[in-house]
């Protein structure tokens, strides 16, 4: 560096505004937003235990509860952003679990593929126990 | 041969002078099939000899001329002119402290580059006439991609969580480390966990994935960060639940 030259670098603030720079950042944090209805969906299955234990009144009153209007449309939401979660991260489970076969890796396709298999088949299982069927 | 008239607005910061930067709108004729650098070039050359970039190779090689293109960490010499409507904004590259105009300072990029040790670390000592390291064709392709990278921290840019945590070693560095991790010849990844294992290593990352969506030679080194923590996790597992297995 020549001699006298003087440094000053600038150093711009960070602010919140990256989140609308690009659509990517929006899908980032849509995907990081729905943990709070997921969150809220564990409690809501804790409380609903805790009614359960309480005795029959109580737990008739939750599941009278569950067919509130502010309850379907909480689990509507719910339902959407865990499936919005659940179907941006196995898209992106290629990325972490290559499979190297030979000289070649498996194609993203079988690597996310078998996610979703595997996901249909767990809920298939835990519908049957629930007598869905 | 076709001409096009651009406008350009340039991010400007003369150190000796400025207390912040401020925008300078550029009107220059360009030609139909050139690049942003070519601009601004063509700028340097004709209207304006202060304006600072770095630039070298004009092909995507070098990796020294990234810059924000309308909000976007790009390569100005992969950027046509003919992609961009209205004026394009030309900004320094995100994150990182404006040395002058486009030029950064890149002292922390360049010093968590080498706190991975981003060479081979052999597993033993090979005597110098012990023959070359042979490498099968697979054992080549495990890691070839993250050799692609070219250390323009475009993915340095793309990351908020750099942004927000400028300690995060970042990505560049740490799909650097998988490299050799990966690589069958060599025996470094213990002393490379100690930084890519780390809170400020791959756990501070929280997959956004902007750095490999922004990556111009896809490297992606969003998969190599996951792959860094999963390998992490299995480790952790085998300290702890099976403590008496010593590797």
């Amino acid at each position: 560096m020549a001699q006298g030259m003087s440094r000053k670098p600038y150093v711009r603030p960070m602010t919140s505004e990256w989140i609308f720079r690009h659509p990517r950042y929006v899908r980032y944090m849509v995907r990081e937003f729905s943990c709070l209805f997921i969150g809220g969906w564990t409690l809501l299955l804790v409380w609903g235990l805790k009614q359960l234990a309480e005795g029959p009144a109580a737990w008739a009153a939750f599941l009278q509860w569950l067919t509130s209007p502010a309850s379907i449309v909480f689990h509507v939401a719910a339902l959407g952003f865990a499936s919005y979660h659940s179907i941006t991260w196995f898209n992106l489970t290629p990325k972490a679990l290559p499979v190297q076969r030979g000289e070649e890796f498996l194609p993203d396709r079988a690597i996310s593929g078998a996610h979703f298999v595997a996901w249909a088949l767990v809920s298939v299982a835990i519908l049957f126990l629930a007598g869905a069927f | 041969m076709t001409e096009r008239a651009v406008e350009l607005e340039v991010l400007r910061y003369n150190p000796e002078t400025d207390r912040e930067p401020r925008f300078q709108r550029y009107s220059v004729n360009c030609r139909e099939e050139w690049v942003v650098l070519d601009a601004l070039n063509h700028v340097k050359e004709t209207v304006d000899p202060t304006l600072s970039y770095r630039w070298s190779c004009h092909m995507a090689v070098c990796g020294s001329c990234g810059m924000m293109i309308n909000g976007e960490p790009k390569l100005a010499c992969k950027s046509f002119l003919r992609d961009y409507a209205g004026v394009i904004r030309v900004e320094p590259l995100a994150h990182f402290p404006i040395e002058r105009d486009l030029v950064t300072v890149i002292d922390d990029f360049m010093a968590k580059l080498a706190r991975v040790k981003p060479y081979l670390i052999p597993k033993e000592p090979a005597p110098a006439n012990g023959g070359e390291y042979r490498q099968t064709p697979a054992e080549l392709k495990k890691f070839k991609q993250f050799t692609l990278c070219i250390n323009c921290m475009l993915c340095y840019a793309a990351c908020p969580e750099y942004g927000i945590i400028p300690k995060y070693i970042g990505p560049a560095a740490i799909a650097l480390a998988h490299r050799y991790n990966q690589d069958s010849r060599d025996g470094g990844r213990e002393a490379r966990q100690e930084e890519i294992a780390a809170t400020e290593g791959a756990w501070e990352c929280s997959f956004v994935g902007a750095c490999s969506e922004v990556c111009p030679e896809h490297v992606d080194p969003a998969g190599a960060i996951q792959q860094v923590k999963i390998r992490s996790t299995v480790d952790w597992y085998k300290e702890h639940l099976m403590p008496w297995r010593k590797e």
